[in-house]
């Protein structure tokens, strides 16, 4: 990680680089209260790291931000999520819209078996983004290259996305998430499928692509929390614990619970 | 110490060359053979009664597929043809001078025995050429006629010569023609296309399947029109859109009931609803594939949602994730990913429903009906009812029709399956 990014980050920090502002998220599975009481704010242009043992509530609480816990039948939402100052859990808001401004990348490379062409175009196709086939292809282009993916497929578009290597399947993913411009990117463990040399590129990948938006990241590892993001959310059972800049996290936290995981005597 | 400590970990330890040990390594070996030799046993019993099945079929069946014929030259002698009608012209008499010409010696009770070799349809035959062709008044051509039943049989051997005369279906003087008519070698026994291209008859020479097979055609086709629509929406929208509560929890385990209801209540259905009350025609087809799209719906609903099930999650989230409206990600992602399940599964839906007799001879489809529908509003039998029909037949030739006629059905099954494991191989993907 480099300090100096860090700095500026933290430098240009105001309220209205505020993107997502939660308050008091409640999520239950039928009986079972997943996530107590959550209030997060995450900021524009900003590598946010959840952090925390399994079952933490931190997928839970990554999901609600783009209401794909909606798809979920027992799971019901309580408190108020804010996109740029509006609840997405209004009734006015079309969940579909929001998971277009909201992209998200699952933490299994789940590409469609399809071409790799169609998967980066489907997003715009679907929300009618572009008028025409050129057009199309320069989104497709942009999408590939910020997924630092362009290289490696540019001449074979055509063939099926289910057949590249498992880094380049999660590339895929991630450009096919940026291809309808997201605001936010979701990303759920995108590296706990890749080995090393994939993690490390889909890192760096991360680190550009905060030029563009505003990235929450789930992981379990904490190196890779301490390399990629700003600011780091630690879960523990449901609550969230502790929520800073993510240098205070890792040499200074506040809360011994905190401390424990970081240095793995918990989790 | 430490050897104390050493002696007593040693004694605790497992003895995995004991005597113990390798007993019970030899008894879950011997468990494993037998239950392999169970297994064997059980594949071989399965095998033998196929084969039992089979070999009984193409044994007695192989006959049906080719018919005694015999070459004669006849002549449209203006004594019995009236040019005016050719339709209704003697031609009765005409064959009884043919076989005048044969056997120059024969009385006419002779005669009268040795017409009867010929198919009741000589008749018509010779009528059909001189009909189609008005010129042919006064010429003589050579025809190919097909044998009466009795002689068929005879020919091909199934009638035993050495029983006694009064149990024999021909007598002595009727085999002496015959083997006449061998010895100046005019006998032949070529393919029996009529199997294939004549509607069924009362006379088993002509007696042929291509009613039953246009008539299952057709309800088949009524039957895929009626039941993959409306069983694909079902089973999208139980599977991807109705939301699980009591209600919906019902009326899947009444769709599973559903497809355990035997096939006979679906006739009865379908007499009492279709018929009955509507007032549609009986024995039609199209009737008939209403009945079968009853019986095929909940094969189809429950094929098609384990398809939709086996589609991975990831695969609704990833489209999902991009902001794809329910009805996208259903129909774009999907229902193409499931559509070689659903196939596979239709197609042994409809294979059953081929096969399937009872509800069809429920509404009418067993009728004798000697022309092929040419719409599926006319009346018809069907495959496995023209078997039922034939089965019932006094007659000895309908012994290996009915054989034969099994062997088209299973040939029908068979080419059916092997599409639906066609289609299962070529499209299944791997994640």
């Amino acid at each position: 990680m480099n300090m100096y990014d860090t700095e500026r980050t933290e430098a240009a920090l105001d309220v209205k680089n505020l993107k997502i502002s939660a308050t008091g998220v409640n999520v239950h599975y039928g009986q079972n209260h997943a996530l107590k009481d959550v209030s997060v704010q995450i900021q524009d242009n900003t590598v946010t790291a959840f952090i925390g043992p399994s079952g933490c509530g931190k997928s839970t609480f990554l999901r609600c931000l783009n209401r794909m816990n909606d798809t979920i039948d027992i799971c019901r939402v309580d408190g108020e999520i804010l996109l740029d100052g509006r609840d997405i859990y209004d009734k006015g808001v079309d969940p579909v819209q929001l998971r277009a401004r909201v992209g998200m990348v699952f933490q299994k490379p789940n590409p469609f078996p399809k071409s790799i062409y169609e998967n980066v175009a489907y997003g715009p196709k679907i929300h009618g983004l572009t008028r025409s086939k050129s057009e199309m292809d320069q989104v497709v282009e942009r999408s590939l290259r910020k997924a630092a993916l362009w290289n490696e497929v540019k001449d074979r578009l055509q063939e099926p996305g289910t057949a590249l290597s498992g880094g380049q399947q999660q590339r895929l993913c991630i450009a096919r998430a940026i291809a309808t411009s997201p605001e936010v990117l979701l990303m759920d463990e995108p590296c706990s499928a890749l080995d090393p040399i994939a993690t490390a590129q889909v890192e760096e990948l991360i680190d550009e692509l905060r030029s563009s938006f505003s990235v929450v990241i789930v992981t379990h590892s904490m190196q890779q929390a301490a390399r990629v993001s700003q600011k780091t959310a630690f879960f523990h059972l449901g609550s969230l614990v502790e929520y800073g800049d993510t240098s205070t996290i890792f040499t200074n936290p506040t809360d011994p619970r905190t401390e424990s995981y970081i240095t793995g005597r918990i989790g | 110490m430490t050897d104390i400590n050493t002696d007593q970990a040693k004694a605790e330890r497992f003895d995995w060359d004991g005597a113990e040990y390798s007993a019970r390594v030899n008894k879950r070996k011997r468990s494993e053979l037998r239950l392999k030799a169970i297994g064997l046993t059980a594949i071989a019993a399965a095998l033998g009664m196929l084969f039992l099945l089979l070999s009984s079929l193409i044994s007695t069946g192989y006959h049906a597929f080719t018919q005694t014929h015999i070459k004669f030259d006849v002549t449209y002698d203006p004594e019995f043809i009236n040019p005016d009608n050719l339709a209704r012209s003697d031609y009765r008499g005409l064959i009884r001078e043919v076989m005048r010409e044969n056997f120059p010696e024969a009385t006419d009770d002779d005669l009268r025995m040795l017409s009867g070799i010929l198919s009741n349809a000589a008749q018509f035959k010779i009528r059909d050429r001189i009909v189609e062709d008005p010129s042919l008044l006064g010429q003589t051509i050579s025809l190919n006629i097909p044998v009466s039943d009795p002689y068929d049989q005879l020919n091909k051997g199934l009638i035993n010569r050495d029983t006694p005369e009064q149990f024999r279906r021909v007598n002595d003087a009727e085999i002496a023609a015959f083997d006449v008519l061998v010895s100046r070698d005019v006998v032949t026994k070529p393919f029996n296309w009529a199997l294939f291209t004549n509607a069924d008859s009362r006379f088993p020479e002509l007696a042929g399947l291509k009613g039953a097979i246009v008539g299952s055609f057709y309800a088949l086709l009524i039957c895929f029109a009626l039941s993959f629509p409306i069983g694909i929406g079902a089973a999208i929208y139980l599977e991807e859109f109705a939301p699980r509560n009591k209600v919906s929890d019902l009326i899947e385990v009444n769709i599973n009931n559903l497809a355990a209801v035997p096939s006979v209540v679906f006739g009865l259905l379908a007499l009492a609803v279709f018929i009955g009350w509507f007032g549609m025609p009986r024995s039609a087809p199209f009737v008939g594939g209403m009945t079968l799209a009853l019986m095929t719906l909940p094969t189809i609903i429950i094929a098609t949602r384990a398809a939709l099930k086996a589609v991975p999650p990831s695969i609704r989230e990833a489209a999902l994730g991009v902001g794809a409206s329910k009805q996208q990600v259903v129909f774009g992602h999907v229902l193409p990913l499931a559509m070689p399940g659903i196939l596979t599964g239709t197609i042994i839906g409809l294979a059953q429903a081929l096969g399937e007799t009872a509800p069809l001879l429920l509404i009418g489809m067993n009728a004798f009906i000697t022309a092929a529908p040419s719409t599926p509003f006319d009346s018809s039998t069907a495959l496995p009812t023209q078997i039922f029909i034939w089965a019932d037949s006094p007659e000895r030739g309908f012994v290996s029709r009915t054989s034969a006629a099994i062997l088209v059905l299973l040939g029908f099954l068979i080419f059916m399956n092997a599409i639906a494991i066609f289609l299962r191989n070529r499209f299944e993907r791997k994640w």
